[in-house]
């Protein structure tokens, strides 16, 4: 369809309106409330155009393109409406654009200047106004507020939180927070998209202020470097200063449509601490020295030589990093396996998902999200189990109550702590942690009983129903039984089972809760069960989708960085794949299955593991028992640590280099969708810090591996090579908006959503899944459930989110208990308390809340003052590795 | 059934109450008694009369003498010199010296025919007056289509403004085969000065209800809304009585005459902002968002209320069905004028001498108006201007004074009939001041959503200030048209465009008083506004 525009023919798509259509062939009509992302909202009337045979002007944001449309935007009559708007808009706000943030990025200054407005003419009406400066990020200036809607838009219907509204009518109407509280006050998370969307300076990035204007700021894009959503950043750069002024999201890219959360928007302070490291360090007398590159890599082959001589390879361990590229995780897992011989090499997804890709792999074939974020919007219900989505996975929590909100989807959460995404809730349930099998199979009970299944689905594409069945059918998961397992109430377990069986397309959302559990398998494999009985997998909108925690988690294991595969999940025991490798990489590979995170621990402790290479990661206080965790790296004899600080464990080390940060990088991120994204270099690194890629070089060459690397893009075109589902994943290809693996062949589109038509193991496998109870339960002398996790604010073991000072002012250590146990206890809110585990004592002031169930607590594990790791159970599930985080007896008890 | 030799009705509203109207009420009754009359003076509470600031007032039937202003201390002498003796109290007689000219026309009465003559709140006065009839004729031997017909060639347009063809209207969501449609009364009546819509609410609530019920099964609405304002609470708890009774004798509910058709009504209470009275924002309002106006296209009749096909008509516009759905189409196109058949409810506010209402055909005269059923212009002062319309309205100087009151008639000199309301403002009237008036009331009920009305309004504000102070230029005039104007092409809805009518008509009528002010230098005592 073609309309005219001044007489000049253009295309227009169905549906598209007219502005849009002039905006995409940069003819420029002024407008203030309209935003790709909030849509046509015709409030502020500057957008006016002249249509043949339509009486008077209309808004062009909200007039469709209809074919052979005549649409005028330059006529006398035209600008003299908007000169009239524009001039009515700037004179009823303080916009004296000198002193002003947004000067040379305001849409408002862009619309005086194409109408040639050089000054109102009308005369100012000020009200005074005071700026709201109460949050941490986010400033207010009302008094250069136009009331365009957009970020009242933004914040309801894009990261659905809620907080903005108009107040006020007419004239004096405003925007305001909650019931007008001050922002700071307000319910706000300081996600920053209203900053994003809002046209002029009225709200805008408090730290920003002051540090230069648009046009002195450089543009680089990049991706987040916290969580596994991935979201694409847009890094405003001060390139004189080498560093960050201010970061927006990445308006068009399909992870987060232009959204952040406050980590990924506010948290980048630590890419300009002076606390970063600038030169290697080694160990001396007990004291760390400055040394040369040359002499650190050269200590470490030596070192590391001689262990492999002395020792054997097995005595050597590499922890790989799910905060490194790609290129780095598979430079990494191969310098472990050619250039060491072993496959003891292994990272922090042991700590989160190996359950997942353990329970997926075995039951559907691969052990990744099935689905993309895209297609949340096209669920019927979604169901969340186990995932404080709004806080660790803000991003997708924002599209899941963008579908929510819109009215199609229901949800369905379950987790033990009332969290956000309960208040979206069409049901929520709080189970106890530990009882997710016995609820899930409960669920299938019902399910089964009322002829709910998809009976045709399980016929074609399943196997194992009979042993499910035989599982699931006892009595011992009728609702009634599993209430007093789980604590949920039967009635609330036969509505969960049947409005979820019901939906044409349901998608279960889950994360730690479900992994982290000496069950955890267990717990994924019937997430999996129940998903493949509803027919709900390999279709859009539908799946089994675990949430990945960290920014490249999925590509670290996708690269081989666990003990057992190579890249692409290739066994290490598999002889046709070790030849393949073999031949690739010219030498011979250890057949021997490597050793886990929690084994190389236990393996230092015990004298059998010598020397443990950490790149990127703190087990000190990521893992399980802290106090076993120290001892351990206490008696190992050589400890090398790679990172950008002088972590909790490279306090421990023997020699400690450099690294650079996401933003001084090249590489890729592999989503939680599975989706490979590019990293660009932003920065310069500090001092002599040097990309994880140059320094796994160095080291390898150092052992005479002979490497070649120039660029980041050779280390890719091996990955193409080896990784069969990375062979279409070019570095040429990848793009902005980066591609979705499974992706084999260079002209593949990528995979949004996986076992479409067959299981990636050609059946899907069904499997009954008794019920067995976490390792620890709470008895008499500890009588509470301790489980943990994260808070939004904060990330992982902190080393990043704890250096602004802002996210350390939203959110300290707590632990979280009900009413009815801090009342039993005489315990009083922010009273600072000591809890309790049988390995060991941590204090933290509590939180009393009626979101979390009697008995319970909840400790988020970010922060070295209350380490929640030096409590947690070691045990770990059997097949998966993965230590139960999530249940531990403990008690709490007063200071005094 | 008991005959009363006469029928004292006493007007019962909200400011009839604050004149204490419960007391004289009582000492009515207490008369009465004592005078043994119970069985030949009935007396009856109703809804307002129809005048205005006239205190506590009672009408008696037969001769409909009507008293104003009563005191406690005038009962007992009304009741034994005209209950008793039948001899009418002059002295408190309704503009006594006008009364030989003033002349009901019962018969021309439509949906004021039972205001006034029957209790509003006993659904058998309504039934006795043929109350309902239509209701069951329309249900049981009409299709909707047919229906939607009849109201088309009544030629029936809406009196809550614009004056659209109502059985149009109708029929862009009849045949729309959705499971949900809305029908909607419109009752917010914000229009400064008009209160024709509470009247026929509180004087006879089944009369709307009827006419709600006849067009919900028109154009096939299982639900239907009252929204009114919260002001209005005799209206609402009469309206709520009415549908409680009707409900109760099964003329609403599931099943209908047993015809498988159901429908509820349901009274919401506005929120008492002006731009709430437009109907997509009175939509936004009854959904519990903020009285916002929405974009149109979709129009409410396709995607109204929870998105469902809305239909939204004005109280009066829908008390006149169940009369032509009686008399048919033609009966209603002998009252009016081809283009406006029917009747108008008027409110005559201002330098008359007897403010009130009255229901006069479409297209009689603004003279006849004024001096008939206003009684002329108070104190023998001489007509300067009236506003038609209500604040988005229109100033007629003298030279328009014989002009018809429909809605053609008045567009012809850009005038509108809006909602009926006419200001009669004599020669004393500051027409500057009047203009002020109308711009502080813009400013005041712009509801925000667009810059040009949310900021023009203030802009216009400051400069009318200027001049009403004195500070004015002749320059401010050209640009408050201007700016109106300018409002006018690129407001969001009726309320920003409209500030353009009043604005330019008060300055080309009365340019001079304008210029007069400028030129003394007049200045105003400072009065907080
Ligand atoms: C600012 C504004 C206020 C309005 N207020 C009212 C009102 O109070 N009552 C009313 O019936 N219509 C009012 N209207 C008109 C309605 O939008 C709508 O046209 C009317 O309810 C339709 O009913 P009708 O066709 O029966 O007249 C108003 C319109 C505008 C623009
Ligand atoms: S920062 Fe985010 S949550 Fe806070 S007001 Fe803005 S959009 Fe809403
Ligand atoms: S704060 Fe900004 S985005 Fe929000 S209404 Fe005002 S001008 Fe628009
Ligand atoms: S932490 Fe996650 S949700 Fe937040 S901005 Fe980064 S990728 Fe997005
Ligand atoms: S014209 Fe006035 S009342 Fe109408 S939408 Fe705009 S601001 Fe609101
Ligand atoms: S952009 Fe069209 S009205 Fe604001």
């Amino acid at each position: 369809m073609k309309i005219f525009i001044n007489g000049k023919a253009y295309d227009a798509f169905p549906g598209e309106m007219v502005l849009q259509v002039a905006l995409r062939n940069e003819i420029f009509i002024p407008h203030l409330c309209y935003h790709p992302r909030t849509g046509p909202a015709a409030k502020c009337r500057a957008c006016v155009v002249e249509v043949e045979n339509l009486p008077g002007l209309q808004t062009s944001c909200n007039l469709p393109a209809r074919d052979g449309m005549q649409v005028t935007t330059n006529s006398e009559a035209v600008l003299q409406a908007q000169r009239v708007v524009i001039d009515l808009a700037l004179s009823s706000g303080k916009h004296d654009c000198l002193a002003c943030e947004q000067n040379g990025n305001c849409e408002l200054q862009n619309a005086a200047y194409f109408l040639g407005i050089e000054r109102p003419s009308y005369e100012f009406a000020l009200e005074e106004k005071v700026p709201d400066a109460s949050s941490e990020f986010v400033y207010v200036d009302r008094a250069k507020c136009i009331s365009c809607g957009r970020c009242v838009s933004g914040c309801n219907n894009n990261v659905v939180n809620e907080v903005i509204n108009f107040g006020n009518r007419g004239f004096h109407t405003k925007i305001i927070f909650d019931n007008d509280k001050l922002l700071g006050e307000s319910s706000c998370v300081q996600c920053g998209e209203c900053v994003q969307l809002c046209p002029v300076g009225a709200i805008i990035d408090k730290r920003a202020i002051g540090q230069g204007r648009s046009w002195e700021m450089e543009k680089v894009e990049t991706v987040c470097a916290y969580c596994g959503v991935g979201c694409r950043l847009e890094l405003h750069i001060n390139r004189k200063e080498n560093r960050i002024i201010r970061i927006t999201g990445v308006e068009d890219s399909p992870t987060n449509e232009g959204m952040l959360c406050v980590k990924g928007r506010y948290g980048f302070d630590f890419i300009a601490s002076p606390e970063r490291l600038t030169t290697p360090l080694i160990r001396e007398n007990g004291k760390f020295r400055e040394a040369s590159w040359d002499e650190a890599i050269s200590l470490i082959a030596s070192r590391f030589r001689s262990i492999i001589e002395e020792h054997g390879s097995n005595a050597i361990a590499g922890l790989s990093s799910a905060k490194v590229t790609n290129e780095e995780n598979f430079l990494f897992q191969k310098f472990m396996r050619r250039e060491v011989g072993t496959n003891n090499v292994d990272h922090c997804a042991r700590l989160c998902h190996s359950s997942t890709v353990a329970g997926l792999a075995a039951s559907l074939g691969s052990g990744a999200m099935t689905n993309d974020i895209a297609g949340i919007k096209n669920a019927d219900v979604i169901m969340i189990i186990g995932s404080d989505t709004s806080a660790a996975h803000p991003v997708i929590a924002a599209r899941i109550k963008q579908a929510v909100r819109e009215g199609r989807t229901k949800l369905i959460v379950i987790d033990p702590k009332k969290i956000v995404m309960a208040n979206y809730a069409d049901i929520y349930a709080a189970h106890l942690p530990g009882s997710d099998v016995a609820l899930l199979n409960c669920l299938m009970h019902v399910i089964l009983k009322n002829g709910w299944e998809d009976s045709k689905y399980i016929e074609e594409r399943l196997e194992g129903y009979e042993e499910l069945r035989k599982e699931v059918l006892q009595d011992k998961y009728k609702p009634e039984n599993v209430e007093k397992i789980s604590g949920v109430p039967a009635t609330t377990l036969h509505r969960i089972a049947e409005m979820f069986a019901k939906a044409e397309t349901a998608s279960i959302f889950y994360a730690m809760g479900i992994t982290q559990h000496t069950t955890g398998r267990d717990n994924v494999w019937s997430v999996a069960n129940l998903q493949m009985i509803c027919g709900n997998l390999g279709k859009i909108g539908g799946g089994v989708n675990p949430l990945r925690g960290q920014s490249n988690v999925q590509g670290a294991c996708d690269m081989g960085c666990l003990p057992n595969v190579y890249p692409g999940y290739q066994s290490v025991q598999d002889e046709k794949i070790r030849e393949k490798f073999e031949k690739a990489w010219g030498r011979k590979l250890s057949s021997e299955t490597g050793l886990t995170v929690i084994e190389m621990v236990d393996g230092a402790y015990e004298g059998k593991v010598k020397a443990l290479y950490v790149m990127g990661e703190n087990p000190f206080l990521s893992d399980p028992d802290q106090h076993h965790v120290i001892s351990a790296l206490e008696k190992i004899d050589f400890l090398v640590v790679q990172d950008m600080f002088l972590t909790e464990t490279a306090e421990f080390a023997d020699v400690v280099l450099p690294a650079t940060s996401f933003v001084e990088k090249e590489g890729n991120f592999t989503n939680t969708e599975r989706r490979v994204q590019k990293l660009n270099i932003a920065l310069t690194p500090p001092g002599a810090a040097k990309a994880d890629w140059e320094i796994i070089q160095m080291l390898a060459n150092s052992m005479a591996a002979g490497w070649q690397y120039r660029t980041v893009s050779d280390i890719c075109d091996e990955i193409n090579q080896l990784t069969p589902q990375y062979a279409g994943i070019t570095w040429e290809r990848i793009g902005r908006n980066g591609l979705q693996w499974p992706c084999p062949t260079e002209t593949h589109p990528g995979t949004p959503y996986l076992h479409k038509d067959r299981f990636a193991r050609g059946l899907g496998l069904l499997r009954g899944i008794p019920f067995i109870e976490a390792a620890e339960l709470p008895d008499e002398e500890y009588p509470l459930i301790l489980t943990t996790g994260r808070v939004l604010q904060h990330f992982h073991t902190g080393t990043m989110t704890r250096k602004t000072p802002g996210l350390n002012n939203l959110a300290g250590p707590m632990v979280m208990m009900s009413v009815e146990d801090a009342e039993a206890m005489g315990i009083g809110n922010s009273e600072p308390v000591k809890i309790a585990t049988r390995r060991g004592e941590i204090e933290a002031p509590a939180f009393v809340t009626r979101r979390i169930k009697k008995g319970v607590i909840y400790i988020p594990f970010h922060y070295k003052e209350s380490p929640a790791n030096r409590l947690t159970n070691p045990v770990v599930d059997p097949v998966a590795k993965i230590p139960e985080y999530k249940v531990c007896a403990a008690k709490i008890r007063k200071i005094s | 059934m008991n005959f009363y030799r006469l029928q004292v009705l006493i007007g019962i509203d909200p400011s009839s109450l604050q004149a204490g109207a419960r007391e004289i009420e009582n000492t009515f009754q207490l008369e009465i008694a004592r005078h043994k009359l119970q069985d030949e003076v009935n007396l009856l509470e109703t809804g307002s009369l129809g005048y205005f600031g006239t205190g506590v007032a009672i009408m008696i039937y037969p001769g409909q003498i009507t008293y104003v202003n009563l005191k406690k201390e005038d009962v007992p002498e009304i009741v034994t010199e005209h209950f008793l003796k039948g001899k009418p109290v002059k002295r408190l007689m309704l503009g006594q010296a006008f009364t030989s000219g003033y002349n009901f026309n019962y018969r021309r009465r439509i949906v004021l025919e039972n205001s006034g003559l029957i209790n509003p709140e006993n659904i058998r006065e309504y039934l006795g007056r043929g109350g309902y009839e239509s209701w069951e004729k329309a249900l049981l031997e009409m299709k909707p289509v047919q229906i939607v017909d009849i109201v088309k060639n009544s030629g029936l347009r809406g009196r809550g403004g614009a004056g659209f063809p109502t059985g149009l209207k109708w029929s862009f969501t009849q045949p729309l085969t959705v499971p949900q449609k809305y029908f909607v009364i419109n009752a917010d009546e914000g229009e400064p000065g008009t209160f024709k819509d509470r009247l026929i609410m509180e004087g006879d609530p089944h009369k709307l209800l009827e006419g709600l019920m006849i067009s919900s099964y028109a154009v096939g609405a299982t639900k239907a809304y009252i929204y009114i304002r919260g002001e209005y609470r005799l209206c609402i708890n009469r309206l709520q009585k009415a549908i409680d009774q009707a409900r109760e004798l099964g003329l609403l509910g599931s099943n209908i005459f047993g015809t498988g058709f159901d429908l509820d009504i349901e009274i919401k209470i506005g929120a008492g902002a002006y731009v709430c009275g437009e109907e997509t924002a009175l939509i936004e309002s009854m959904e519990g968002n903020r009285g916002q106006p929405r974009s149109k296209p979709p129009f409410p009749g396709v995607k109204g209320a929870w998105q469902k096909p809305t239909v939204v008509n004005n109280v009066e516009t829908i008390a006149n069905i169940p009369s032509i759905i009686s008399h048919g189409a033609d009966w209603f196109r002998s009252y009016g004028t081809e283009s406006c058949p029917g009747t108008k409810v008027f409110t005559i506010l201002g330098d008359v001498y007897m403010p009130g209402l009255c229901e006069v055909d479409m297209g009689t005269s603004l003279r006849t108006l004024i001096e008939e059923y206003g009684g002329g212009i108070r104190d023998d002062k001489k007509f300067k201007g009236a506003l038609l319309g209500g604040a988005a309205g229109v100033f007629l100087s003298e030279k328009l004074l014989d002009v018809k009151m429909d809605f053609n008639s008045l567009k012809e000199y850009g005038a509108v009939l809006g909602s009926g309301a006419i200001l009669v403002m004599n020669e004393d009237a500051d027409m500057v001041d009047m203009l002020y008036a109308v711009i502080r009331f813009f400013r005041h009920e712009s509801c925000g959503k667009c810059i040009p009305c949310s900021k023009g309004t203030q802009k216009l504000y400051r400069i009318i200030s200027r001049i009403r102070y004195g500070e004015g230029s002749e320059e401010d005039l050209v640009s408050m048209i201007r700016l109106a104007q300018a409002m006018n092409i690129s407001s969001f809805c009726a309320l920003g465009q409209s500030l353009l009518m009043p604005i330019r008509s008060v300055i080309d009528n009365f340019r001079d008083e304008f210029l007069q002010k400028m030129d003394k230098k007049y200045k105003f005592s400072r009065e907080a506004s």
